[in-house]
């Protein structure tokens, strides 16, 4: 999975998609998920993050990471 | 390491230019404890979802409330409105404080008797009084007030029966302004039937004409309205003693003021837009004195205000099943109770409040019940923090109709506590159960075997 090359994030969980003019505020676990998939993490390792780092069960994270990435997808930010 | 507190990944869309008309987030800090009981220790002690009432909200509305009229107008008596919330344990906090009863029905008339109300003090209002409980409601001094000409003529014979004079009263509907207007209870002002009633009660010489009521219409946003009821029946009762020479002993002005909630559509909150109890008593009050009579003849006051008086004492408690995504990408969250105990739903737009820490991150959302209908939504639109499941919240301001108009509809009705002043959880009514629902069935004997 890639965001698109020209998306614009930062640390604090801002978006922009210059293409459309859009931006988006992520909160913190937001944030960090999109940090690791611009630095080109595998699903798997950005899942591990998560789950040694927050307070989540594995089945909560994957119900919640499949909605995360089909709020991407619906906010055209990812590679297709 | 201790891991940081999960919240669910979202993103939400930035928009410049024009505000959302239904507004931002409301929510700032997270409701823990209600009287300074946790949440979470009554949740876990008496079960989600969970009614609680505070009963120290209670006396502090009915005493603010009591006090705005009794500083206006020397002879004020409030009388606790069954229908609103007729869990003994609520009634008894307001009769404690010194309020009468006003029932609807023989089964609320019995309650209040249940509840050690003296006949005298309880008012018994509504289109239906069966023989009996016309009889009994006689028998007691109950003030009985007549719906409807048919009523009449029955008190008329039932008091010859019985050889007793009932204290009785009319109820009056009329044109104060608002819409839609209460024509359908008792009789009409405006087209001469209510004088014509008065008439009759005092030609017939059977019963005593003590009062005269109106409730003019719930969740009243119009002080005038009030104002323009008491001149009419200030007309009637000044009619009566200077033609009829019957001296009426009190007003009834009925319910109707309303709480602070925010009815479903509208811009502002409740609170910003009611008029104060202040603002409705010295309409009322006002209006009172301008009738005409001397100061040792001024009716009695009565009031039967419910929803205003319990309302924001009562709280439900309730836990989140699910979230998902719904087909146009919004978020809805499933709690575990619905409208079948929370009915007002259907006409407030509640506020509710996570019940633990959470982040400034929010999302547009839709909070539907357990039930498995269609209808069955609490919140169309709100703007919330991230709920996971298992998330607690508090719906506010739940004290009037809920515990009433509530079904036993596909789940069960729960628990209802009490948080007396030392801030003590009492049950005040268990939840249902299986046994309970089926008490009253009956199966016939050629339905007892089935062979699957």
């Amino acid at each position: 999975m890639q965001l698109k090359k020209n998306i614009a994030t930062s640390e604090s969980g801002f978006i922009f998609n210059p293409t459309t003019g859009d931006s988006y505020s992520a909160n913190p676990i937001a944030a960090d998920i999109l940090l690791k998939i611009k630095e080109g993490n595998s699903d798997e390792t950005i899942k591990n993050f998560i789950k040694e780092t927050y307070d989540v069960t594995a089945s909560q994270l994957e119900k919640d990471w499949d909605d995360f990435i089909n709020q991407l997808r619906s906010a055209n930010l990812l590679e297709i | 390491m201790q891991k940081l507190r999960y919240e669910s990944p979202v993103i939400q869309k930035m928009n410049a230019g024009l505000m959302n008309k239904y507004g931002t987030r409301t929510e700032y800090e997270p409701v823990k404890q209600i009287d300074g009981v946790s949440v979470r220790s009554m949740i876990e002690q008496y079960g989600s979802p969970l009614f609680v009432i505070s009963e120290r909200t209670i006396r502090r509305t009915y005493q603010h409330t009591v006090r705005a009229f009794k500083t206006r107008y020397p002879k004020v008596q409030f009388a606790w409105s069954y229908k609103t919330n007729y869990i003994n344990a609520v009634c008894k906090v307001f009769h404690q404080e010194g309020s009468w009863a006003e029932v609807v029905s023989g089964f609320e008339y019995k309650k209040a008797l249940g509840n050690n109300v003296p006949g005298n003090k309880i008012i018994f209002n509504g289109p239906e009084k069966t023989t009996e409980e016309l009889t009994l409601a006689i028998q007691n001094d109950s003030l009985i007030h007549i719906d409807h000409f048919e009523e009449l003529y029955q008190l008329i014979e039932l008091s010859e029966k019985l050889n007793t004079k009932s204290r009785v009263a009319i109820r009056v509907n009329m044109d104060t302004g608002i819409y839609p207007m209460w024509d359908r209870f008792g009789f009409n002002y405006e087209n001469g039937q209510a004088w014509n009633a008065i008439n009759k009660i005092v030609a017939s010489g059977k019963l005593q004409l003590t009062g005269l009521h109106c409730h003019i219409g719930t969740f009243m946003l119009s002080t005038e309205a009030y104002r323009i009821a008491v001149q009419k029946l200030g007309d009637l009762a000044w009619n009566a003693k200077t033609q009829l020479n019957t001296a009426i002993q009190y007003l009834d002005l009925g319910g109707g003021l309303p709480s602070s909630n925010t009815l479903r559509g509208a811009y502002l909150p409740g609170a910003d837009t009611i008029p104060s109890v202040d603002e409705f008593a010295e309409a009322i009050t006002d209006a009172l004195y301008k009738i005409g009579f001397n100061a040792n003849e001024l009716p009695l006051l009565i009031l039967e205000s419910g929803r205003a008086l319990i309302d924001d004492a009562g709280y439900l408690l309730g836990t989140v099943l699910a979230n998902k995504r719904l087909s146009d990408g919004r978020r809805a969250t499933i709690l575990d109770f619905g409208v079948n105990i929370l009915f007002t739903s259907f006409w407030y737009e509640h506020k509710i409040s996570p019940a633990q820490d959470f982040t400034h991150h929010t999302e547009d959302m839709v909070l539907y019940g357990p039930l498995c209908m269609n209808i069955d939504v609490v919140r169309q639109s709100v703007n919330l923090p991230l709920l996971n499941r298992g998330d607690q919240v508090v719906v506010h301001k739940v004290g009037a109709y809920n515990m009433t108009q509530w079904m036993q509809f596909i789940q069960m009705r729960p628990n209802v506590i009490l948080i007396d002043e030392k801030g003590e959880t009492h049950l005040i009514r268990e939840s249902e159960d299986l046994a309970y629902i089926e008490l009253k069935e009956k199966m016939p004997a050629h339905l007892q075997q089935i062979n699957l």
